[in-house]
């Protein structure tokens, strides 16, 4: 395509093509510190929605090596949004090495805290205040469990925050890079926070999992454990692969459940919520 | 860089490929064309660089993944339909392998494709719903369209496998030019031996020629031209002309194995045409497709889409059919 650019973030590669310079340009200065990866494992494709639509009222499809039917055009303004767009859908619909949980991951001890939610529970905010407390961010995202070994896997990639999150964690990370600020997306009020050094140094060593959080923003604060079961059907639903990999899913899935305990986590601001993370979190 | 041209040749013959390839163009063009589990079936067990060599087992892990799910979901419709005491054949995908074809091996498959006898098809119907399949297209149009003109059901979804299964009583719509013998289709058909039955060689030969020459725009046509491959290559053509004259399709077979034969080097016998002028426009259609996994020559594909109408319908009717799609939804295609 006309502007390309290859990125790693974890154990996955991505190439992105683009009709447009913009994006490929924003990608490359946010994605500055990533490797390359030796070989991509998707492709992403940031094209016009019809040729003249590069100019006039530019707007791009996502696509890529996986897509879905009927995804709604962006607006070029919105590149970034399309291009993580992209990433998570090629992880979602292509990714088998991993058992993929929507979720975020944060890492202490050589240990990882995984917090599952939908979207707005809080899970970027949530790793992302963690992180300016000393634990390493691992993504905010998918949380990558190997079958073969249970390990969470890295993959941090621009943490992706919404409305109240941006100045929660601008105030929190004072010398933190933002990418641009996209209003009016589908998502919202939208800005990208590049992960600290840290994160991005540590992206190739995986830690066993060792708490499973439900966190819920805008309650009163609640902290109950959640039984196996209930964390099971939890994960199923949150998971974009479990029904794709079959039986290796469902091993996955029943052995991180049996591993780790589960609490569901009601918070009404990050403060507090980080004070029932550390209670919860079991010292070493 | 590589497109659908290296994809061809890498399918033809593996070990041709150079070590310097372009491995992400060949694999994204693999994937585009819904191919990936194909190739990576032929590559298996050949020296290939590290990070390709992951790709190619994620590949066929998910094809593996795939068969197993279609088989689950032939199962299905077999344990819906059983008491009906009807022949119930299995086709495309789901059939290669069912019967445990080359063809089968790696393939992405989607629907469930099965062929029943037209006077059986409103208890087909009615058993499926009841099992929790439902219906997908809801315009009153499309629907008494399908259910007047095409060779199969209006699409069913099932409600809690959000599996889809088409229903045909014959391989071409009914307004198509050439007109198959679906009887002929499913007395030759060979039981599983669990109920279900897959066409014989040669008819499953004819259903997929007819699929790709004599309906469709040549969408996904090199995946359906590996099919042809692999089955000819399984089963040789013997039987095959006389039985593609009986169904009307000695053309599309005989077009589809001088396609088969040109790019991936399929056994045919001698005498079977050679190419004309359409035949050029096929091959460029059939491999457009680049590196980066874009669809390529928007005018002959654009040509095949209205090949496509041409064959499935008379002009008259086309232009009924197109004014009535056009003022329905004016906002989309």
């Amino acid at each position: 395509m006309r502007h390309a650019l290859s990125l790693r973030i974890g154990p996955f590669g991505f190439r992105i093509g683009s009709d447009w310079r913009a994006p490929i340009e924003t990608l490359a200065d946010l994605y500055a510190d990533y490797p390359r990866p030796e070989l991509p494992d998707y492709t992403v494709r940031l094209e016009a929605l019809r040729p003249w639509r590069r100019w006039i009222r530019p707007a791009m499809a996502v696509s890529g090596d996986y897509m879905l039917p009927d995804a709604a055009p962006l607006p070029l303004a919105q590149a970034l949004l399309a291009a993580e767009m992209g990433m998570n859908l090629q992880l979602a619909l292509g990714a088998r090495r991993f058992l993929l949980l929507h979720a975020s991951a944060v890492e202490r001890d050589g240990r990882a805290l995984l917090m599952s939610g939908e979207s707005g529970a809080g899970k970027s905010t949530l790793a992302t205040l963690l992180a300016a407390r000393g634990w390493r961010f691992m993504g905010d995202e998918f949380a990558l469990i190997e079958p073969e070994t249970g390990l969470a896997w890295p993959l941090p990639r621009l943490i992706s925050l919404k409305n109240d999150g941006v100045s929660a964690a601008a105030r929190v990370w004072p010398g933190a890079r933002f990418g641009p600020l996209l209003h009016d997306t589908p998502k919202g009020t939208i800005r990208h926070l590049v992960p600290d050094a840290t994160a991005i140094a540590a992206m190739d060593e995986p830690v066993q999992p060792a708490v499973l959080l439900f966190p819920r923003f805008g309650a009163a604060a609640a902290v109950r454990a959640v039984p196996p079961g209930e964390a099971f059907v939890r994960l199923t639903q949150a998971s974009t692969n479990y029904v794709a990999l079959g039986e290796a899913g469902f091993a996955a899935l029943t052995a991180l459940i049996r591993g780790v305990p589960a609490y569901a986590v009601d918070y009404p601001d990050g403060e507090t919520a980080i004070a029932q993370v550390e209670a919860l979190w079991p010292e070493p | 860089m590589a497109g659908a041209v290296t994809l061809a040749r890498a399918l033809r013959d593996p070990t041709a490929l150079r070590l310097d390839t372009d491995w992400t163009g060949l694999i994204t063009a693999a994937r585009a064309e819904q191919l990936v589990g194909s190739l990576a079936w032929r590559l298996h067990g050949l020296p290939v660089p590290e990070p390709v060599a992951i790709l190619l087992a994620e590949a066929r892990d998910g094809a593996e993944a795939a068969r197993r799910t279609a088989l689950w979901e032939a199962e299905m419709a077999r344990r819906a339909l059983a008491p009906l005491g009807l022949p119930v054949v299995l086709l495309k995908g789901t059939a290669y392998v069912a019967a445990g074809l080359a063809a089968g091996q790696g393939r992405h498959i989607g629907d469930l494709d099965v062929l029943v006898p037209r006077d059986g098809l409103d208890a087909v119907e009615q058993a499926l719903i009841a099992a929790g399949w439902e219906w997908v297209k809801p315009d009153p149009y499309d629907d008494a369209y399908y259910r007047r003109w095409m060779h199969e059901l209006p699409p069913l979804i099932h409600r809690e496998r959000d599996r889809m299964i088409d229903v045909h009583h014959t391989i071409l719509p009914l307004t198509a030019r050439r007109r198959p013998d679906p009887d002929a289709l499913i007395a030759a058909a060979r039981p599983l031996g669990n109920g279900l039955a897959v066409l014989s060689p040669s008819d499953m030969i004819c259903h997929a020629a007819a699929h790709l020459f004599a309906d469709g725009d040549l969408a996904g046509g090199l995946r359906n031209l590996w099919d042809i491959h692999c089955l000819v290559e399984e089963f040789g053509v013997d039987g095959l002309e006389a039985r593609a004259r009986h169904h009307g399709l000695g053309d599309p077979v005989r077009r589809a194995c001088r396609h088969a034969r040109a790019l991936f080097g399929t056994a045919m016998p001698q005498g079977w045409g050679k190419d004309d002028a359409l035949d050029r426009l096929i091959r460029r259609r059939l491999l457009a497709r680049d590196g980066w996994g874009r669809p390529t020559r928007p005018v002959t594909r654009f040509a095949f889409y209205v090949r496509s109408h041409a064959l499935r319908m008379p002009p008259a009717m086309l232009v009924r059919h197109l004014w009535i799609k056009a003022r329905r939804r004016p906002a989309s295609s």
